[in-house]
Order: C-alpha cells, then structure tokens, then sequence
C-alpha cells in the first residue's frame, strides 16, 4: 500500500504527462502482484468494490475525537478523506506495517456490508497517513488523480515496448488483477489470449491535410465524407455480446441504452455518435453542446432519453459477423457497411454520406460552406486503404473547416505548471460589451497554449509588468481602451452558456497571435461572437 | 501576583510594564526581548535588545550594525534581572540562537516559548520542558490533522526523485533562516556528498551556520552571473520558497518544484503552489508535540499566541487546563 500511497501523491501533483507515464512504469516495474494489477484497475477505473460512504469513515473517526476538533480540522482541510487521513491517531498498541494493496482490495471485496466498518477501521490503524489516504479514496470510489485510463494504457504500452493499440486491442478481454497482462508485458509470458472474441479494436487515425499537402495527390484515388462534430465510437456485437466503447476503448454503454438495445448490427462498426435525428428519419442533427448533455454520465434519465435521442452515423466496419474484414478496402468495407445499416433501426443508424468532388479546389469550398452546421470539415479516405489501427499518414486525412478568429484583450493571467510555473501562461482575456456603466470588458475564455516560447517571454513580461491587482494565485493585469494587450484568439466553436458571464463559451481556444499592433480599443465586441452563434434555437 | 499584571498583550506586542520591556514586539520600542531571527519576531529599529549571541548575530546580517540602539547578550540558563523582574533564556529549538524567555516576579513565572519545535534538529539545541505558571504556546500547526512525518523519510523521497528524473534540476523552496540550512544538514545526514546550490539570498546565513560549526558541506551558487550558465540537471538546488515563482528558477534545467514545509501534509496547499514534490519538513510542533508539551510542563494555564489557537484552546478545555487565545497581531500565520 504505501508504494501504492506514494504514487498517488506524486501522481496528483506531476503536471507533466510524460513524468506521469514514468512514475506509473517505475511503479508497474517494481510492485507485485496482485498489488500493481488492482493498482491499474483502480487509475483505469475497473475496480469494482463495495464502496463506504463518506459517512461512514466520518463516525470512525468521530469514535475518537471531539466533534468540534473534527469540524475545525475538516473545514481546514477541506476533503474528508484526507482529513481523516491525517488526523486518525492509531492506538499506542498497534504497530504500524505496511498492508499489500492487494490484500486490502481483497479483503474490501469479500467483506459484507456489516464487516466493512471494523475492517477500515482495523486498517486504518495499521497503516500510515498516505496508505489512509489511499484507502479512503480507494474505499469511497473517488480516486481523481488526474490519470486517464488512457494514460494508464500509454504507461503499460512503454513499459512493455508495445504498441499502445495491442493494449487497447487486449483491454476489454481482461479484468483485474491483470497477471497474465504483466507477464507478458515484462517478457515472462505470452500473449494472453481472450476468451471472447477481442471485443474492443483500436480505431483507425486521420492526420491533419497540412499546407499543400494535397497537390501531389489524384483525387480520384479518394472518397470524402462530411466530417460530423460528434464523438467517435465503435459498437460490437460479437457472440451476444453488445458495448459500445469511445475512441480511447472506454466502455460507454451503460449512458446510451438506446443504441445498446437495437444493436443487433451482427459485427463490430465505426463512427460518429450523435444526437437528435437521423437522415433516415428526416430529422436535423444535434449539435456538440447537445451531444453533451449525454456524455459523462453512468446513467441516463428518461428526459434526457427524449430530449437528446442518440444514433450513430456510421463510416466503417471492421467485422462483418466474425469475420474480419479490415484487409479489405475502404470501397468494399463500405458497400457491407451500406447493406447493415438498411437493416438496422433508421432512428438510431443512418449512414455517413459520401461527398462527391471532382477535384480539391471544388471539396475546398464544400469544406468552407458545409451544408449543416454541426459538419467541422470534410476526411478524405483511400479508396484502396485497408483499416488500420492507429495514425498512418496517407490513407485517411482530416480537413476541418477554418477556426473562428476574434481579437480579444488580455484581462487575467495565472502561473502554470511544471515547466512553466516561472510563467505567466494561462490567460483570460475578454471583449468588449456595453453595460449599465458603459463599456467595459468581459471575459470570454480562457486559453493556455497557441503561442510560441518566444511569445510566452513577450506575454510574461507583460504580465509582469502590469499587474493592477493580485488575487491569490491570479494577477488581473491594465486593460483599458489605450493599454492593455490585444491577441488573436482562434476556437472551434461558440456555444451559449449560462455558467458564463458572457452568455458564450467558446470550444478549444488557443492564442493564434499577438497583436501588439492592435489597441484594445480595436479589440472584437461581444456582439461579434453572439452573431457567430446564431439566434436561439 | 496574577499572571496578566506581569506580562500582557498591548498594540507593539508582548509587554511587561514590571520591567517596561516587549518580547518579540513588532514595532520599534524603547527595550525588547527577542525568542529568535525570524523577520516577524526580530524587527529593526529597537532602541536596546536583549537575545542570544546567534540571534543578535543572525539580525546583524540581515538588517546591518544598525540594526538596534544598544544590545546585549542572553546566556542560555543565565538569570538577568530588568528592574526586580527576572528573565531567563532557554533552549526551544526552533532554529539556530532561538530561546524561550521565562520571565519572573514575585513568584510567578511565565514562559514564552516564541517558535519551538520538538525533533531533533541538527542545526541546533534541543527544546527544554521548563516548570511554569503560564506557558505562552505558538499554534502554528495547532490542528488534529497535523502529524509530521519522520524527516529522514521526506529526504529519503527528494533523494529518490533525483535518482528518477535525473534531467531534472530539483529546485527547493525553503525558508531562507533555519529552514533551509536545517534541510541542507539532514540530506547531508544520509550520505548525499554532491554539491547543493544555493539562491544568493540564503548565502550569508549559510555562511553564518557553518561558521558556528554546523556542517553543510560542499555549498556553491546556484548562479554565477550570464556568462557561467549551468542548468544543474539532476541537482539540488535551495532557494527561498518564492524563488522557484520568478524568472530566477527559468534558467534551470526543467526545474522540479520541491517545498519544505510542514503546510506541504496538506494536498491541496502543495497543489495551488504548483509544487511537484512536497516535502514535510517543519520547525514546528505537529499537533501531537504540541499537546505532549503542554501535558509535559502542566502549566496551570496557557496562553496561545498565533496560528489554529481555537482548536488548541478546545483542546486545553477538554483537558481542563484554563486556556486563553491572546490575539497578537503581526506575526506570520504562515510560520514557514
């Protein structure tokens, strides 16, 4: 447990991916078994076990202390599990030893609901302040140490020399505490091989069409779809069995029962998940700030069912029954596609239409003037191109629609991270709007990376420089018609939302340029952005 | 005679009106008493200062000769008598030179401990218990949940990390009295022999330390000017804990924020400063030490002077010893 504690503290605080992905490697490297399996399943979230409520380890500590140190520590503190952690005195008696994570994930699983309490509290005795800490959080289902299970994936990927994709490809078939996973990983076992038919198979990647990437390439060897803004999926029906996993492999089925139900595609299919209605049904498609009010959730109320119906508007297949079909070519991949998809439920499947062109200047305006606004650009896919895990360059590309550009005026600006934290480099920054008290800024979004290390010593000394007022970590720096710091900032999208003073809140923002040309004066008014949005629908 | 007649909090701080003198005030004053160096407790401009030789020494080098009109030297044990009261300094082991000041008079004896902490601290003596009516107690870590953890095991961890990002500078912020030369003595301890940089704000006092015999080893600047720029990847390097903020820590190479401070138990407070690897590592009591201190001197009351006072003065209720907060005002909640 306390290697276990010790790589979630520094986990928490590691702001850097690729330190991250170290300590977790060091960790898998050094740590038994079963103990670095439940460790995996805890970060990726497969962990089940009956989870304590956080009432629960409140009593265990007020048996030993006063109500009214509790309260004062807990208010001081601020998070329940780590206040406990710290504040738990073990009896004089009890000698302090360190408990393998494995047992305790053992020995929580088995507990029943009436064992649960003594047997915390008999842990907590015995471990020290971080393995508390750690079992708290274990126990009440709450790690949030900032790892996704992706990353998880990435650290197993490095620490066997493997492809992240084989990872993925593995996962679903293989549940905690992951032995056979890191015997082979570590060269002391094979392959493990699954019981089910490989149930989750890592997606094919487009790249970005960079600068005149496009001219050496005869656009007759490749067909072009719209490219919808929605999330990627992939939905498996494989032996009886029926998920449907994001991009990444995590499962999502239990957040969208509609699709799980008519799910009787016999085969495993690609594309994108969204809401409101299919082309079948004649109905418009949902927009991404749509499709949120459905993501991230474990379940799904019957509101939520009827307002944000969901479909999936599919562009490929991998299996078609049990077989494997991804050595064939896009062209005939799809004309199996098109023949499933009749078949299927039209509420819930329609099929991603292919976008006749001619040559790249004529799709280039297509891209520019989609005909529906929940459309980001156009991909272009090889006619010949088998389906292949993960980013090749050539077969598949993306060519998203130009972002959207304001000019915008610094207002606020924080510390970073890790390498950054000597800098200023996460930035507000408002437009113009005309109030009760006459014109005056507000902040529209936040962005933190779009500018050069050189641009990031520019925008610092700014900072630095002109700071009117300091709030904690966040220094508000002059913004006034006549000075102030204008730059452009670039973003996906606009979306309406009441969390933000503005109304609006954009998608992706990043700084695209300085502007130290510009006064802020000249900077862009929040009218300009409510016209980007449209009226209200 | 009553305990508050002797000494009594008034606006520049502590005062005795027996003696007519402050202890640890925070504006200038005709006489004043001084626990230890720590800018909140030893203040320039006082007309004549009674402290130990370190601290008279260790104010010297911060604010100049000037520093105060007239001053004298404290033994540790030795009784000195101000008008018909009696002081006495007393190891409390908080950071080189740092006293407790037991005041006396007509058979009533407080003690002020100033700053104080319990562990063993190879930069200086250890605290000594000393039997008294009133003990005056700081609370800076006044809390229940505040339990440090065994330095040997925080050094232990500074030490691994250098061994696990080896490309790294390991940027430490420590408080640039006490603190940091405390620090650079325990990595010392177990057995890192490589040179340990320093920020040129710690160099004086890190000089004055080893001139009092303490052993730091092998010190050198952690800059030497544009034209000698090294990155100290895989080094540690010591500055005080706003240093690693400013442009100072850029030059290094992808300098890892470390923290030495008995705040850095608490997640949160390690994650809103950015610090990458907290070290606990306090001149301070925990919780646990400063409640075994007051059962182990037994005062028959106590006075809690800054920090979580009411959690402490809920504690001495439920304990039945007659507790008061004071509300002194000027001294650093932040303590370190």
């Amino acid at each position: 447990m306390k290697a276990f504690a010790e790589l979630l503290d520094r986990l928490v605080l590691t702001p850097q991916r690729n330190a991250k992905i170290r300590l977790l490697v060091d960790y898998f490297h050094s740590a038994p078994d079963p103990s670095r399996g439940y460790a995996l399943a805890a970060i990726a979230g497969t962990l089940s076990l009956n989870t304590v409520k956080p009432a629960l380890i409140r009593d265990l500590l007020l048996e030993r202390m006063d109500g009214v140190l509790f309260q004062y520590s807990y208010d001081y503190v601020g998070d329940l599990a780590e206040t406990v952690s710290l504040a738990w005195e073990p009896p004089a008696e009890v000698a302090p030893e360190d408990i393998p994570l494995g047992e305790v994930v053992e020995r929580l699983q088995k507990a029943g609901r009436s064992e649960v309490r003594s047997l915390v509290r008999e842990m907590l005795d015995r471990l020290d302040t971080s393995g508390r800490f750690a079992l708290l959080k274990l126990a009440t289902g709450g790690l949030r140490i900032g790892v996704s299970a992706r990353l998880a994936k990435q650290a197993l990927a490095e620490m066997g020399s493997r492809e992240v994709t084989e990872i993925e490809t593995l996962w679903h078939g293989l549940e905690p505490p992951y032995r056979p996973l890191f015997l082979w990983l570590t060269g002391e076992g094979e392959m493990p091989l699954l019981k089910t038919p490989a149930i989750f198979h890592s997606v094919m990647l487009a790249t970005a069409v960079g600068e005149g990437e496009l001219d050496g390439l005869d656009p007759s060897d490749y067909a072009a779809e719209w490219k919808w803004d929605g999330i990627r999926v992939q939905l498996a029906n494989v032996g009886g069995v029926r998920r449907l996993y994001s991009r990444s492999g995590d499962e999502i089925s239990s957040a969208f029962p509609e699709i799980i139900e008519v799910a009787g595609i016999d085969g495993v299919i690609d594309g994108e998940l969204l809401v409101g209605g299919t082309m079948r049904s004649n109905r418009a498609t949902g927009t991404f700030a749509d499709l949120q009010q459905r993501l991230n959730r474990k379940t799904v109320s019957r509101k939520l069912l009827d307002d944000y119906p969901a479909f999936i508007r599919a562009y490929d297949v991998l299996f078609s029954g049990e077989r494997d079909i991804r050595p064939e070519p896009f062209h005939v991949r799809r004309g199996a596609l098109s023949a499933l998809i009749e078949a299927a439920s039209p509420q819930h499947f329609d099929l991603s239409p292919l976008v006749p062109f001619s040559n790249w200047k004529e799709l280039d305006e297509l891209r520019a003037k989609p005909p529906d606004p929940v459309i980001e650009g156009v991909m272009l896919k090889r006619l010949d191109s088998p389906y292949l895990a993960g980013r090749s360059k050539g077969p598949w590309f993306k060519w998203k629609r130009a972002p959207f550009n304001i000019d915008a005026v610094l207002m606020y600006a924080q510390r970073g991270h890790g390498k950054r934290s000597s800098y200023y480099s996460d930035f507000t920054f408002g437009v113009w709007t005309e109030g009760e008290d006459g014109t005056s800024l507000v902040p529209v979004g936040k962005a933190y990376f779009g500018f050069t290390d050189a641009e990031l010593e520019i925008l610092d000394r700014f900072v630095r420089d002109n700071t009117v007022e300091r709030f904690g970590p966040v220094r508000a720096v002059r913004a006034e018609p006549d000075k102030g710091f204008v730059v452009e900032v670039a973003f996906e999208g606009l979306n309406r939302s009441t969390r933000h003073k503005s109304g609006v809140a954009m998608r992706f923002p990043r700084i695209a340029r300085l502007r130290p040309d510009k006064l802020p004066r000249d900077a862009d008014r929040l009218e300009t952005l409510q016209a980007m949005i449209g009226p209200p629908t | 005679m009553k305990p508050d007649a002797l000494l009594y909090p008034a606006p520049k701080g502590l005062y005795c009106e027996r003696g007519d003198f402050y202890i640890d005030p925070v504006q200038p004053v005709e006489r004043a008493l001084i626990t230890h160096g720590h800018s909140d407790h030893a203040r320039a401009g006082h007309g004549h200062v009674l402290a130990t030789r370190e601290t008279l020494d260790i104010m010297r080098l911060r604010y100049g000769e000037e520093f105060c009109g007239g001053s004298q030297i404290a033994r540790f044990g030795e009784t000195i008598a101000i008008g018909d009261v009696r002081v006495r300094f007393h190891p409390a082991g908080h950071v080189l030179g740092s006293a407790q000041i037991a005041v006396e008079a007509n058979g009533t004896r407080i003690v002020v401990s100033g700053d104080y902490k319990r562990r063993p601290d190879p930069t200086c003596p250890p605290f000594e218990p000393v039997a008294c009516d009133v003990f005056i107690t700081e609370a800076t870590f006044g809390l229940p949940v505040f339990h440090h953890p065994d330095d040997k095991g925080e050094v232990a961890r500074l030490l691994l990390s250098l061994r696990q990002f080896p490309e790294r500078a390991h940027v430490v912020g420590a408080y640039a009295l006490g603190k940091a030369q405390r620090l650079i003595a325990l990595i010392r301890q177990q057995g890192y022999t490589e040179p340990i940089h320093i920020h040129g704000a710690l160099a004086k006092l890190c000089e004055y330390y080893q001139s009092q015999g303490i052993e730091l080893g092998d010190i050198r600047p952690a800059t030497l000017g544009p034209e000698n720029r090294q990155d100290l990847a895989g080094s540690i390097v010591v500055g005080p804990p706003a240093a690693f903020a400013e442009r100072w820590s850029r030059r290094f190479a992808d300098p890892l924020a470390i923290f030495a401070s008995g705040w850095m138990l608490i997640r949160q407070r390690a994650k809103q400063r950015g610090v990458e690897l907290p070290l606990v590592i306090s001149d301070h009591c925990d919780w646990a030490e400063l409640t075994a201190t007051i059962k182990e001197i037994a005062p028959s009351e106590l006075w809690v002077t800054h920090g979580r006072e009411e959690a402490l003065v809920r504690w001495c209720q439920l304990q039945g010893i007659p507790a008061r907060p004071l509300h002194l005002v000027g001294y650093e909640d932040e303590g370190e």
